[in-house]
């Protein structure tokens, strides 16, 4: 666990300062988040991080999940696959067993003033509000911005018996009379994945994977699915490559519930079989330490996304200084302006043509990497989510647009 | 001598029901949208991005430029000098009236900005903090304006003057009330909109250095 004075060195003294002002006001509020799962997946990575710090600050806070069963969680994957866009059947039958295991829950909690519920799988619980009230929030961490029509009327329901909404990206908002807040993930620059390394580390990575740093590197790290567009990645190197000397990394996890996901992965395999400047490697869940060590030691990193939900690893990337061409989707624009803080590209061609310019311009490319790490320290780490949480809970209190104390 | 108290200042930003995608919706948003959200989309990139030289344009020149592709809009946008304007209402105005006047001239301008790059109105709720920093004469204030947080000399150059309409910013009328006139006039005259924030502080710092 992580003290928060650790972090003073990287955001500035007054950084955290400031939160220690905004949690005074808090005093005596108690605070508790609930979503479906303690381990494994962003929201609960987030929040095993998160919660300790809020402590420090002298909150009252706390984590609780919620208990279902397999026929539940078959219900709730629905939901995220439908707000995710994909068509789904959800039954009459299915929506009243998820409604019976959030009233079950909600019986047995033991509410706190600030309830904080994070995705579809527990957001019925605010039917309790009526009999007990307290200040309800609910959190989507989804990218609901084509959502399928029938889980998301059947969701608005009960997210309008919230005190406030929070969304990643203000396209996965959509009209309804209650406030809408934009909070951005964030990533922790002390953990496993974002840490500093030494050199030499770096280089043990790439020497054990196989990688001639001699020669520049151009890495994608995602997983191999369609919206990702590895083919597209390695098309655009193909062009890029008659003019530059590259080597093109792949890293990624193969887990995917895209129905193409087997056959694109079949397809890269292929290109790499036929160009030894291709390596793709399949990682393990537990590969943060790699997964740090690779975007340290790459000469540009890319995010070829076709569709997004945030983009975190572009964060990633930037915080380490990288040089980033991203598709302009998602949250990717919010964490890169074109040509300040990194590329947006909306092609395989302009794709292409910014990695040649940015291999011909190292300067260029160091001051985007500069600029890059300094908007994630200013608006993507961690500190900044724990601000805006607190913020958002003070809004609960202090509705006008300015607020004095 | 009264006392200068620094605050700070952290926004919490709030999705409105408005989005564009075109010149014609910008500028219905722009004449509908709250107060707050004018503030946000002409100021929000300078504490965002300010290590940058240059800082980017506003957020409705850079929507044009980038998603709109259309550079002319884009530069008439980013050439609203909003140090002209000495309230929101006006700032808007002046926006408004760029967009409408180039709505006017190309009414055949279909031009729209691709899916996924749709320009979304947010304003944003402030909270204002006293810290313990107080300054009691223009020594302590050239020390002080070296320690405060890049919030706090924002709360006080850039929100007193537009956001909370006090017509000038802090710093000014402080020097101004310690029968500082020529000073508070100096920094009044600075174009914060102009450096980045570390630049402004070096600025303010250097002026308050001859006056002290």
């Amino acid at each position: 666990m992580n003290n928060l004075q650790e972090y003073a060195p990287i955001v500035g003294e007054a950084t955290i300062y400031d939160l220690f002002l905004l949690a005074k006001r808090l005093e005596g509020k108690s605070i508790q988040n609930i979503n479906s799962t303690s381990v494994g997946g962003g929201v609960a990575e987030i929040l095993t991080r998160m919660i300790p710090l809020l402590k420090q600050l002298g909150l009252d806070a706390r984590w609780d999940v919620i208990k279902g069963n397999e026929k539940f969680y078959a219900v709730t994957k629905k939901f995220h696959n439908g707000l995710h866009g994909v068509p789904v059947e959800v039954t009459d039958e299915e929506f009243d067993w998820f409604l019976e295991v959030n009233r079950a829950n909600a019986e047995e909690f033991n509410f706190a003033d600030i309830v904080f519920v994070h995705d579809p799988q527990p957001i019925a619980l605010v039917e309790k509000r009526p009999s007990i009230g307290k200040n309800w929030i609910w959190r989507c961490h989804i990218d609901s911005s084509q959502p399928d029509k029938k889980i998301w009327s059947f969701l608005e329901r009960y997210m309008r018996k919230y005190d406030a909404t929070v969304f990643s990206a203000p396209a996965f908002a959509a009209p309804m009379p209650v406030r809408q807040v934009l909070i951005s993930p964030s990533i922790d620059p002390l953990s496993e994945k974002n840490r500093d390394l030494t050199e030499t580390t770096v280089q043990e990575v790439f020497e054990r994977f196989g990688i001639d740093r001699s020669r520049p590197v151009v890495t994608q790290i995602s997983r191999f699915d369609f919206l990702k567009d590895p083919l597209g990645v390695i098309k655009a190197y193909k062009i890029a490559k008659k003019s530059h000397d590259m080597q093109l990394v792949l890293a990624g996890g193969g887990a995917t519930d895209d129905p193409e996901g087997p056959m694109i992965m079949e397809q890269v395999k292929e290109e790499a079989d036929k160009d030894k400047d291709i390596i793709v490697l399949f990682l393990p869940p537990s590969s943060d330490f790699e997964i740090n060590a690779l975007q340290r030691g790459s000469t540009i990193v890319l995010q070829k996304s076709l569709r997004e939900g945030f983009g975190l690893t572009v964060a990633e990337a930037l915080w380490k200084g990288k040089p980033v061409i991203a598709g302009a989707v998602g949250g990717i624009p919010l964490q890169i302006t074109h040509q300040h803080s990194g590329i947006l590209t909306h092609s395989v061609e302009g794709t292409a043509q910014w990695i040649k310019r940015l291999l011909n311009e190292p300067t260029f490319a160091a001051t985007l990497g500069k600029n890059g790490r300094e908007h994630i320290r200013n608006n993507f780490l961690i500190t900044r989510h724990i601000k805006d949480y607190l913020l958002l809970f003070l809004s609960l209190y202090y509705r006008d647009d300015v607020v004095h104390f | 001598m009264n006392a200068f108290h620094f605050y700070s200042r952290l926004d919490l930003t709030i999705l409105l029901d408005e989005h564009a995608t075109d010149a014609k919706q910008l500028l219905k948003g722009i004449e509908s949208v709250p107060d707050a959200s004018i503030y946000f989309h002409t100021h929000k990139y300078l504490l965002q991005y300010h290590y940058l030289i240059p800082v980017p344009p506003n957020d409705f020149a850079n929507w044009a430029l980038t998603s709109l592709n259309d550079d002319v809009l884009g530069e008439q946008l980013s050439s609203i000098d909003i140090m002209q304007s000495g309230s929101i209402p006006e700032l808007r105005e002046r926006i408004a009236e760029v967009v409408r006047s180039y709505v006017k001239k190309n009414p055949r301008n279909k031009r729209e900005c691709p899916p996924g790059e749709e320009f979304y109105f947010m304003a944003t709720q402030t909270v204002i903090l006293p810290t313990p920093i107080v300054s009691r004469s223009l020594e302590e204030f050239s020390n002080h304006i070296e320690q405060i947080s890049l919030h706090s000399l924002y709360y006080h150059m850039f929100d007193s003057r537009l956001r909370l309409g006090r017509g000038e910013n802090d710093f000014s009328a402080w020097f101004r009330g310690i029968g500082k006139p020529e000073l508070a006039d100096k920094v009044r005259t600075l174009d914060p909109y102009l450096s980045t924030l570390e630049g402004l502080r070096a600025q303010i710092k250097a002026l308050v250095k001859k006056y002290e």
